[in-house]
């Protein structure tokens, strides 16, 4: 068995020994140019004049082109066909790229971009909120609208009231490795792009319409980024087709590589929110009703903002049953960057909505807000796992969707875990001893408060675009034995491939180290999706299998036949293939098919079954199943001054029967201090004239080492995927980052402990955002 | 532009190249010398992606010009191990799973030997402020102290 082993990631040693290839390691022919960008300054405005005589007379300069000098298409969105590669006679954000510089080194070009002398007729920009509904600003007619119920007499009828609205800022996907591309050009005009994409057939899709040639004659390959986060599922392809059409104007290679402030410039980040809600409650805390309205801030393109806002609509119940619901969403077009995927797809966003409301009706009837979640979850499955609620009725009534288990679009949760797993990690954390002794703390101490806070996590996987839901792969056995494998897939630093590979050791009962895992190749395996919505392993493990098992039922065929043994009786395992009484290696298996011609190579397709989704009324099972998680973070806060520790933090996450679980508790940390930084450290600030102020380490402030909680426990729930999913494991890329939520919860205990009001923050909480909350809450300014 | 000529040594070995007098040694390495194991992750000495040594001291080689290195040692990633030979650190990133996307693991790992050249029994604490000039934006740090934790600790047993 190769599954369900804690092995390191495939590059490892590589890793270790900077061995590892990105794409701006791969050496380049002699004459190779590289490329920059000359970005607009501000935000919107109509082009007057475009003087560029500088620029192409400054030092290493080889060309520059503006929109007029495309051949084909000038466009690369992933959607609407709404994103130019360069600017035509308008701008919509500072920092879009106006044109484009193609010279002799890195640097050369980046100072030649910045010698261009734009001229704008300017046009007012909308930057805000209001000023994007005042201006009507947004993407598709109206606001969406999902729901169950009469809402508004449900919580005018209820026992009790809240209402609040917060802002939920964006975040920087900062993938070490910034975005980079590298074109080579070809015989008859066809191309080869390198591109650290999570989506190659998206790249492809693009180069192919921005040279003007079919989809065959470009072929992009990917063999590892430098960290993704949703950042490059639509975010590299302007360099790639920058890098494509220069090299086919130029016919020498060309790269391109966004230095860290252009990166920060250019690309979208996740979409920041804002969030108004009103719950109806009982006494108890059980909900009765709630509303919620979502603006999001979607930038200047639609890219992906339509599914990542019906992503946090769909997700806005998080573990709760919601008896009556509504859910309004605005996709506010503004002259910022376009805002993108990011890990969770705007699932965090939706999340971070209830458990803002769970927080908020805990601290208004005083109680424990773990009861009150508890109280609210959905009700255990029927006849499985974890504990049933009190109010869940018994078995017998499985055809018909019980009240408590539905989501507010109409799918049953069959696989609620959450019962078990939180009364587990209270036990593991100390939940209760520690919540008083935090209380008795904050009695004693006027200065440093401390805080605590549970989240649960339910999360929805396959993509909500339904028809995404497929993949494939391509196998080669070669007659020593040794296996080719190659998946749509792409390794971001997740272990996809890793996992992939133990996949396929298993099927053939083989040592890994006969799996050669090979870089995605759009030649190899054709019209993929993103290695996105966490879906990597489910879908490409399922398409590797497939693969794997038909050639090994050839071989099994073939070898049965020669030994006049039953098919049944052949058996692959420890490196050997065993024919009824005979053995032998899988080597001399495999020769022996190879001399009888039988095909040792073979594709394997999978597409995800039970997933129908309508997304216009909001219903249908947009998901194959829910991945679960729990975690408990203890903060300590300075009154003064408002900065804050992650004192400890206690994570239990659902990763089903885990593929490898050395590399999913790696996710699972990886996930929560992604997510803990969004919602504390990692503010995006724009200033008055729509020119981002923090598009750098210096400014922008992700986690670093220092901020490691001091204790930090990590375990992984042992159930299996109650669907039949590759070996029962479960997607794990994205759910963990919303356990970080329980980060931005426990600052907020903390400051409640400074008086009576609830402290409503705003997300990130900043060390300057506690600190106004503290003032709020002790002094009511 | 006229070309310096600047003689040091790499990992053990006498290397001269030419330079442009505002290339770093990062740029040096990666695109003179084929040494692209130090990363370009901001070009600020904000992240720690291409940290080196110069001379025994941890640097960011994107804030040295290569002029800068003439006549002093330079020690990357590349030197790190001995032929085949992983560096204790090494094997125990890879046993701790230390690593994702893996673009940060090298400029940690320069960054790590020399923590442990200096102070060979440092607590946890400094080892989290001394690689905090190291960001990691994958692993979420844990596994990549205990590594660190661990090699000290073999390293004083076998000394
Ligand atoms: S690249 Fe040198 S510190 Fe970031
Ligand atoms: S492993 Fe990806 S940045 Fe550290």
């Amino acid at each position: 068995m190769s599954v369900t082993i804690p092995l390191p990631h495939d590059a490892a040693r590589m890793h270790v020994t900077g061995t590892a290839r990105y794409v701006d390691d791969i050496p380049t022919p002699a004459g190779s140019l590289h490329l920059a960008f000359g970005l607009s300054p501000i935000a919107r405005g109509r082009i007057t004049g475009l003087d560029l005589d500088a620029v192409r007379a400054a030092p290493g300069v080889v060309a520059v082109m503006t929109a007029k000098d495309l051949p084909f298409a000038n466009d690369v969105s992933p959607s609407a066909h709404d994103e130019p590669l360069l600017a035509e006679d308008e701008v919509f954000y500072a920092g879009q790229p106006v044109f484009l510089v193609v010279a002799t080194s890195h640097l050369a070009a980046r100072k030649a971009a910045r010698l261009g002398d734009m001229r704008f007729e300017d046009l007012p920009a909308i930057l805000t909120i209001e000023q994007a509904l005042a201006a009507d600003s947004r993407f598709e007619d109206g606001p969406r609208v999902y729901g169950r119920g009469d809402v508004g007499p449900a919580i005018a009828a209820a026992p009790r009231q809240v209402e609040g609205e917060f802002e939920l800022g964006g975040q920087e996907h900062f993938y070490l490795e910034g975005q980079v591309a590298l074109a080579l050009p070809q015989e008859g005009g066809d191309m080869v792009v390198h591109s650290s994409t999570q989506h190659p057939t998206e790249i492809q899709h693009k180069v192919a319409e921005a040279l003007g040639v079919p989809m065959h004659g470009v072929r992009v390959e990917i063999r590892r980024m430098g960290g993704g986060f949703g950042g490059k599922e639509s975010q590299g392809n302007a360099l790639a087709v920058a890098c494509a059409v220069a090299a086919r104007a130029t016919g020498r290679t060309c790269k391109m590589r966004y230095d860290r402030d252009d990166d920060m410039t250019i690309t979208g980040k996740r979409h920041a929110f804002r969030i108004a809600y009103r719950a109806g409650f009982e006494d108890d805390g059980r909900l009765i009703g709630v509303d919620f309205t979502h603006y999001a801030i979607c930038g200047w393109a639609m890219d992906l903002s339509l599914p990542v806002a019906d992503r946090a609509m769909l997700h806005a119940d998080n573990a709760y049953y919601l008896p009556t619901v509504r859910i309004e969403s605005h996709r506010l077009k503004t002259n910022t960057q376009s805002a993108t995927a990011y890990r969770g797809f705007g699932g965090p966003q939706g999340m971070v909505g209830i458990e803002r409301v769970m927080d908020h009706i805990a601290h208004d009837l005083g109680l424990d807000p773990v009861l009150v979640r508890q109280r609210n979850y959905y009700a255990a499955p029927v006849g499985g796992g974890a504990a049933p609620r009190p109010s869940a009725s018994p078995r017998g009534i499985s055809n018909k969707k019980e009240a408590g288990r539905v989501t507010p679009y109409g799918m049953e949760v069959e696989d609620f875990e959450l019962q078990g797993m939180t009364n587990a990690l209270m036990e593991s954390s100390g939940y209760a001893a520690r919540r008083a002794a935090i209380a008795a703390w904050n009695a004693d101490n006027a200065v440093i408060k401390k805080g605590i806070a549970f989240s649960p996590v339910k999360f929805g996987i396959s993509f909500t675009l339904t028809h995404l839901n497929q993949a494939g792969a391509l196998v080669h056995v070669y007659q020593d034995g040794s296996v080719h494998l190659n998946h749509g897939g792409t390794e971001m630093g997740q272990g996809l491939f890793q996992k992939v590979a133990q996949v396929a050791a298993d099927r053939f009962g083989i040592g890994l180290e006969a799996v050669k895992i090979t870089a995605t190749d759009t030649g190899k395996v054709p019209n993929t999706s993103a290695t996105a919505a966490s879906s990597g392993s489910d879908l490409n493990g399922m398409a590797v299998k497939a693969a794997c098992d038909t050639i090994r039922d050839r071989m099994a065929a073939f070898l049965a036949e020669r030994a006049q043994a039953d098919v049944s009786d052949v058996r692959f395992a420890d490196g050997r293939v065993f024919v009824g009484a005979d053995e032998m290696s899988f080597a001399e298996a495999a020769a022996a098919a190879y001399q009888g011609r039988i095909s040792l190579s073979a594709t394997g397709f999978y597409k995800t079954p039970k997933v129908a989704w309508d997304r216009i009324k909001g219903e249908g099972r947009p998901f194959f199943y829910f991945a679960y998680g729990c975690a408990v973070t203890e903060v300590a806060i300075d009154t003064r001054t408002g900065e804050n520790r992650i004192l400890r933090a206690d994570l239990l996450h659902d990763a089903g029967a885990s593929l490898n679980p050395a590399l999913d508790i790696g996710q699972v940390e990886g996930a929560y201090v992604q997510g803990a930084g969004w919602l504390t450290t990692e503010e995006l600030v724009w200033d008055d004239a729509g020119r981002l102020r923090t598009h750098a380490p210096s400014t922008y402030k992700i986690p670093a080492c220092s901020d490691r909680p001091d204790v930090f426990n990590v375990g992984l729930w042992g159930a299996v995927n109650r669907e039949d999913t590759i070996y029962r494991s479960k997607a794990v890329g994205e759910p963990p980052f919303m356990l970080g939520i329980s980060a931005w919860l426990a600052l907020s205990d903390a400051v409640a402990a400074c008086g009576t009001a609830y402290p409503a923050m705003d997300a990130p909480a900043t060390a300057e955002e506690v600190w106004r909350a503290v003032r709020r809450v002790r002094d009511g300014v | 532009m006229s070309k310096i000529h600047v003689t040091t040594k790499i990992n053990g070995d006498t290397v001269e190249f030419l330079c442009d007098p505002r290339e770093t040694v990062l740029d040096v390495l990666r695109d003179r010398l084929g040494l692209t194991g130090a990363k370009e992750g901001c070009g600020t000495g904000d992240c720690g992606a291409c940290s080196v040594t110069l001379d025994g001291r941890l640097v960011c080689s994107c804030l040295v010009l290569g002029a800068e290195a003439d006549g002093k040692e330079i020690g990357t990633v590349e030197g790190i191990a001995q032929g085949e030979d992983l560096h204790p650190l090494q094997e125990k990133f890879i046993e701790y799973a230390a690593l994702q996307c893996g673009i940060c693991t090298p400029g940690i790992l320069v960054a790590a030997k020399s923590l442990l050249e200096k102070n060979p029994d440092p607590t946890e604490e400094q080892v989290r402020y001394w690689l905090a000039g190291n960001l990691c934006r994958c692993t979420g740090y844990d596994k990549i102290i205990r590594a660190v934790m661990d090699t000290a600790a073999d390293l004083r047993e076998a000394s």
